[in-house]
């Protein structure tokens, strides 16, 4: 097991930031951290990255306790932390050479590596500027390259895209799958088109309890027992007709012509819509079925029951 | 550091009541100056130290790289220490003007400055393990500006000026006393290095740096 969990909480004062959480995650498996702001997955890295200690429980790096091996836990770990906090008054060789030897790499790797990263993260245009004077886009990379700098197993990434224009977004992510082919990822994110595009695996955490973990897909289909129908038809149909066939449990009116409907069994209902249509002389223009998204899926875990 | 030397230069050898106005070779209108000087710029060398790095966050890259909290604190008084160590080496030169300038019949007491230049570099010592104490209880920069030439003032000044109230004389004075740095610092600049003085300034710099790691370690509480 790269990391492993078990039973973390972490109180501040009476608020309980985690509560209790388990998981374990595999070697090079990248795993998405979901969840509302606030829920407890800055509190998790840090505690993983061991700047603060947990309140309760264990958890483990590479089989390295977090708080009795710290030093070692945070020799096997690059860490991004949140809003990515750089030296900005150095340039970026400067601050990737400082990142290196406070990591102990041997002063005759150092140049070597550092002008790897720089190659891997995409950094060369802009190697001999300030960090104060990159863009956001980049300054990001330049943290990621300072969590590389020392080859680490574990890479914890909180939020590495948050603040990134569209192109910057793809860029990154792109990075992260990249990366993720060598080492265990573990990244916080709250955008859920990213879980899909990037990870193998997704934790939903809220209020400091995890509610979910599973594949992305798979988080689809547990969740998706209830099938939405898209319908469109020529000519005007009663709501109520509609109501009448069998598997359909409600239906939503668009406009006259234009339904949506709630059931259980999305291949019956289509199958059903046909025949009506056929039956009734009125030609069928759209069925479509639609798969809930993981939107839609974390915001019915994290709403508040 | 430039306007460390503006102030003395224009003190000691420029304005009313300099060293050259009082037809004795000594150095005494420089020692002191210099610490109410040092009250005001060492603070403001050390006050990013750890009130910038929490400000922006990079305290949080700091301390998970694998290194411990207490060789932080020791790295950044050292780099603060270099500053001033380099602030020091410069003012030598005046004890080199002063020999060359005074007649040979009355020679510049050497014993007595060279002491003052020792407990001057140790006061400096003090001052900056105190700026940054100062600097990691807070991550306003002004805030540790103020909190450090407070302390420093307290540590150096203010254990002196207490000592000398009515209700301590006679029982307690020596001892509030030295508590303070001025004792001590006067105490070396007699020309005798005591060890008893050594060892207060380094037990001073240590506390000071232990607060300082103890206040960096207080996320974890």
């Amino acid at each position: 097991m790269a990391v492993s969990v078990r039973n973390l909480s972490k109180n501040y004062n009476h608020q309980k930031a985690v509560d209790n959480i388990s998981f374990e995650v595999k070697k090079g498996e990248i795993l998405g951290f979901l969840g509302p702001n606030g829920a407890g997955k800055s509190t998790t890295m840090k505690m993983l990255t061991c700047y603060i200690p947990p309140s309760k429980g264990t958890a483990s790096v590479s089989g390295l306790d977090i708080v009795q091996h710290a030093l070692e836990v945070r020799r096997k770990i690059g860490y991004l932390p949140e809003n990515n906090p750089l030296y900005y008054d150095m340039y970026v060789k400067e601050f990737l050479d400082f990142a290196a030897r406070i990591n102990n790499i041997t002063s005759v790797a150092i140049d070597k590596r550092v002008k790897e990263v720089i190659d891997l993260v995409g950094l060369n245009i802009e190697q001999h500027k300030k960090i104060g004077q990159l863009s956001k886009g980049y300054k990001q990379r330049v943290g990621i390259a300072q969590a590389l700098i020392h080859n680490p197993e574990v890479l914890i990434l909180d939020e590495p895209t948050s603040g990134l224009d569209p192109n910057q977004l793809s860029d990154i992510r792109n990075l992260i799958k990249e990366l993720g082919k060598e080492k265990t990822i573990l990244f916080s994110t709250h955008i859920m088109q990213e879980v899909q595009a990037v990870c193998n695996r997704v934790i939903i955490i809220n209020k400091g309890k995890i509610v979910a973990d599973d594949q992305p897909d798979n988080l689809q289909n547990v969740l998706n027992n209830e099938a939405l129908v898209e319908v469109e038809f020529l000519r005007e149909v009663a709501k109520e007709t509609l109501q009448n066939i069998s598997n359909i449990q409600q239906v939503n009116a668009l406009s006259a012509t234009h339904f949506i409907l709630h059931g259980k069994d999305s291949l019956q209902i289509r199958k059903a819509i046909f025949d009506f249509a056929v039956s009734n002389n009125n030609p069928l223009l759209t069925v479509k079925q639609e798969t809930k998204s993981l939107e839609a899926i974390f915001h019915q875990l994290t709403q508040q029951k | 550091m430039a306007v460390f030397f503006i102030v003395l230069a224009l003190n000691l050898f420029i304005f009313q009541g300099n060293i050259l106005d009082s037809n004795y070779a000594t150095l005494n209108t420089f020692f002191t100056l210099t610490p109410w000087i040092l009250l005001f710029l060492i603070p403001a060398i050390t006050m990013r130290t750890f009130a910038d790095e929490k400000q922006t966050g990079t305290i949080e890259f700091l301390t998970t790289k694998p290194v411990t909290d207490l060789q932080i604190v020791i790295g950044k008084y050292l780099a603060a220490l270099f500053l001033w160590t380099f602030t020091f080496i410069p003012t030598l030169i005046y004890f080199i003007a002063v020999k060359k300038l005074s007649l040979s019949e009355a020679p510049i007491d050497s014993g007595a400055t060279y002491g003052s230049y020792i407990g001057l570099y140790f006061l400096g010592a003090v001052f900056v393990a105190i700026g940054i104490f100062a600097s990691s209880v807070t991550n306003n920069q002004i805030v540790a500006f103020l909190v450090g030439v407070f302390l420093c003032y307290l540590m150096y000044d203010a254990f002196f000026r207490i000592s000398s109230l009515a209700i301590f004389q006679g029982q307690l004075d020596y001892f509030i006393q030295s508590i303070g740095l001025n004792a001590h610092y006067d105490s070396i600049s007699r020309g005798v290095v005591d060890t008893r003085d050594i060892i207060y300034f380094l037990s001073v710099i240590s506390l000071f740096i232990i607060g300082t790691r103890t206040a960096l370690e207080s996320r974890k509480w």
